[in-house]
């Protein structure tokens, strides 16, 4: 009889009844800012926190919400190094956790929402071409971008035009690649996963493994950070977050870069 | 033995059922007995397959082996909004080449949401003499190096549509590639490419060709060329326009008005990027013969969006963004009596305030002033129960209701309540009501007027809704003709999927995502139902790895007779039975 009725497993349907209401909180999307608790829901693998920390101490944010327009950020600005390990000379000053951010332009990103198409984004995103510009070649640009990270075993989009700043950016990443952090992922093998993954992450964060680094529109791999947000915004084609032992040589290009187009 | 005596001559049977076009027909029919599953299945001239993955190629060949006309989908809807990721499935190569085998007759290839190479796109060129129609509907994949084999070669090509396909762009050359000797082209869509193609080819092209009726330019064609197009095509039926932007100057202006004018047959328009609203006015001459009228490109304010609609008393159908305001909904409301289909993108989607007037009212005014209206897309950032209940007592005949509230849980503006009643009130008075997707705060008590009233509804998405399991249970068990559920962030979990474990059977797909399904629930699922492919996605590693109580990230089920898939990537795993063994 139970067949027919299409139940399998667990219990009798009348159970419905009484089941259990889920916590709502365990599944509220919570969109703080970043410092704060963090915004993601709790899994097993512990509550995700890190990258937030991390980066508190490299992105500084100037009164009007769009940060990192006019950052001059060190040599090795490393994304994913902590406050502790700077030992650039850095100008500007560390905000505090607990001082009031000002809040970005746009909302923190939950991925896939509102739903709109990804063309209608990037077609709605992008300006009209320069009326005088004499080869004015009127393409989309390339909002969304590819993001992969060195082994991880698939790789995302993301609309740039969804975040006002690095911060954003590296928050937005922090959620979608914090994981592959945490251990050894990609296959169907046996992970080693240890029983702390928190204190793993801040391992990795110490040592400085990842560096983020851009593809520009000349076909070149620089590190993010060390230009303005829109220039960077417009010229990258897709992002890597890489391995920093292959990231030698990168920094000093992206300065001479910078320096030729100044 | 009296059988014979009452059984029509095969080719009279034949010859019946071949005016029998609608798919479940044909199903019906190729059910009554074997002979007439026989007779049935060799006259079959075209099939849709609904999931790539619910059947085979040799299955589809050795069942069907005249068809002329192939439609296939390949990744689930959510894969619009980046929830499926990259390399997860939809490979059109294996059918591609099946088919170049099996079916040297075959003229139209329909794919959506696949993944496309210029090798599948090479073989299409080579292996079909009579090649028709090729539309690639949100693909990808492929490159205009692609597209240059089929200008190339299909000398019978109909109709070429990429809609909405993200195509590597790597020249604008591909369109010479058309011979000039090539004249049957009827449909063209080009509008998702995104450099420039050679001008003057296409407007050879366009010219040449005298049964061309649909032309859908991309935004890289310049305003100043398009008299030229239309003057070359006076026939045609269906425009896109490239960007809608140019100098200004009167002689562009008249020049432009002077062409749609004469393009006496033009009942829809699209395109419109950049839009310098001066030249908007260029359509007039037409707008009285217009049905269809795509505007949500279009970064105009409402009052030149309204001279424009306020023309097109013919208009059935409206895509525009909420720049037309409430103001201008209600303008269409009175002008526009034959409206059945609106669409109203948000401009802003990621903004935190609202950045124009428009509410939960300019649908209102819609659905009392439009009494034709059947489909609805609605984004806005507002919405009350009682603006819902007056829409559903309104427009009882609404068969597609989809409404985004921007803000994820949204309560009734006014009240501060869930919107369940509102919702409710759609689907209790909608009877025909086919599609509906649910936005804003919504409990169990939402699905449980779902599950009572929804009884022709075949798909339904819902995001950050409901409380508990008694909500997906509600649908599940209520929903008779359910045929796609897709679901993000709710918190619904094993109890009602296990229960309803044979309801999956009798529906194309399910998607769960964010949800609270646990890992032990899927392998039961994969285990129990031979005949669903249980899919789980995730992206943290295997998810034998961590208890079987986890939630699975991902969770997409699906009938099929085709067994597990081989092209899994690796981060999405297959319960069924061999694996439910050796993991537990």
């Amino acid at each position: 009889m139970s067949a027919e009725k299409g139940y399998v497993g667990l219990g009798e349907v009348g159970e419905m009844e009484e089941s259990i209401g889920l916590n709502l909180k365990a599944t509220e999307l919570r969109l703080g800012l970043p410092g704060s608790e963090s915004p993601v829901k709790s899994t097993s693998l512990g509550a995700k926190r890190g990258f937030s920390d991390a980066i508190d101490g490299k992105w500084v944010l100037s009164g009007n919400g769009k940060a990192g327009s006019d950052l001059a950020l060190g040599k090795d600005a490393s994304l994913f190094s902590p406050p502790s390990d700077n030992t650039n000379n850095d100008p500007l000053p560390l905000p505090q956790p607990s001082k009031p951010i000002p809040a970005p332009a746009a909302k923190a990103q939950v991925v896939g929402w509102p739903p709109i198409r990804s063309f209608r984004k990037n077609s709605m995103a992008t300006q009209p071409p320069q009326k005088n510009e004499a080869d004015a070649e009127p393409k989309p640009g390339c909002l969304y971008v590819k993001v992969s990270m060195d082994g991880a075993p698939y790789l995302r989009k993301m609309d740039l035009n969804n975040y006002a700043s690095y911060r954003d950016l590296s928050s937005a990443l922090e959620k979608m690649f914090s994981c592959f952090t945490l251990g050894q992922c990609g296959s169907h093998g046996v992970s080693s996963r240890d029983n702390s993954s928190e204190s793993k992450l801040r391992d990795l964060l110490h040592s400085s493994e990842y560096v983020l680094t851009y593809e520009d529109k000349d076909g070149d791999w620089m590190l993010v950070g060390d230009v303005p947000w829109e220039m960077f915004t417009d010229s990258c084609k897709r992002l890597r977050i890489m391995k920093s032992s292959e990231a030698i040589g990168l920094a000093p290009r992206a300065m001479e870069k910078c320096r030729s187009r100044n | 033995m009296k059988k014979a005596a009452y059984s029509f001559p095969e080719e009279v049977l034949e010859h019946v059922f071949s005016f029998i076009v609608s798919d479940k027909d044909r199903s019906s029919i190729s059910l009554v007995c074997k002979s007439w599953y026989e007779i049935e299945r060799w006259c079959r001239r075209k099939v849709f397959v609904g999931n790539c993955y619910a059947v085979s190629p040799p299955i589809l060949i050795k069942r069907f082996p005249e068809l002329r006309s192939v439609t296939l989908k390949g990744k689930p809807h959510f894969a619009d909004f980046n929830l499926v990721p990259e390399g997860w499935g939809g490979f059109a190569c294996p059918w591609i080449r099946a088919m170049a085998g099996a079916y040297p007759w075959l003229e139209e290839i329909r794919l959506k949401r696949m993944v496309v190479s210029d090798e599948s796109l090479e073989i299409i060129a080579k292996s079909f003499r009579n090649f028709k129609v090729l539309v690639l509907s949100s693909c990808e994949g492929f490159t205009t190096e692609g597209l240059a084999a089929i200008a190339a070669n299909c000398r019978n090509l109909r109709e070429l549509d990429l809609r909405e396909s993200e195509v590597e762009d790597l020249s604008g050359r591909w369109l010479s590639d058309f011979p000039d000797s090539y004249t049957s082209l009827e449909s063209l869509n080009i509008s998702c490419l995104g450099n420039e193609v050679n001008l003057l080819a296409l407007e050879r092209l366009v010219s040449r060709c005298p049964n061309l009726k649909t032309l859908r330019l991309n935004r890289a064609v310049p305003l100043d060329r398009l008299p030229n197009l239309l003057r070359g095509a006076p026939q045609l039926a269906e425009l896109g326009t490239g960007a809608y932007t140019s100098e200004m100057r009167p002689d562009v202006f008249s020049n432009l008005a002077e062409a749609f004018a004469g393009c006496k047959q033009l009942k829809t328009l699209s395109g419109f990027w950049d839009v310098l609203p001066s030249y908007l006015p260029a359509v007039n001459p037409i707008c009285s013969q217009l049905i269809s009228l795509n505007l949500s490109y279009a970064t105009v304010q409402s009052p030149d969006l309204i001279k424009l609609v306020s023309l097109c008393e013919k208009l059935q159908k409206l895509w525009v963004l909420d720049y037309i305001e409430d103001d201008g909904l209600e303008v269409l409301a009175a002008s526009c009596k034959d409206l059945r289909e609106l669409r109203v993108f948000p401009s802003d989607p990621f903004g935190l305030e609202p950045n124009v007037a428009l509410t939960e009212q300019g649908l209102v005014s819609v659905s009392e002033g439009c009494p034709k209206l059947q489909s609805v897309l609605y984004f806005c950032r507002q919405m009350s129960n009682a603006a819902l209940n007056t829409i559903a007592r309104n427009r009882p005949n609404l068969t597609r209701f989809r409404l985004c509230i921007i803000e994820p849980r949204s309560p009734d503006y006014l009240t501060l309540q869930p919107l369940d009643d509102g919702f409710g009130a759609i689907v209790e008075h909608c009877k025909d009501l086919r599609r509906l997707s649910l936005s804003g705060l919504l409990t169990d008590r939402v699905f449980e007027y779902i599950g009572t009233y929804g009884k022709k509804l075949e798909m339904l998405s819902v995001a950050f809704a409901g409380d508990s399991d008694l909500g997906l249970h509600h649908v599940l068990s209520g929903c008779d003709n359910l045929r796609k559920l897709e679901i993000r962030d709710c918190p619904f979990g094993d109890k009602a999927l296990l229960a309803n474990a044979a309801k999956l059977e009798t529906m194309r797909s399910l998607w769960m995502s964010s949800c609270s399904v646990s890992f032990g629930a899927c392998k039961v699922l994969g285990q129990k139902m031979p005949r669903l492919n249980v899919e789980v996605m995730d992206e943290s590693g295997p998810p034998d790895s961590r208890p079987e109580s986890s939630p699975v990230e991902k969770l997409y089920v699906y009938r099929t007779v085709a067994g597990p898939r081989l092209d899994m990537p690796g981060f999405v795993w297959t319960m069924d039975d061999d694996s439910a063994l050796r993991i537990s």
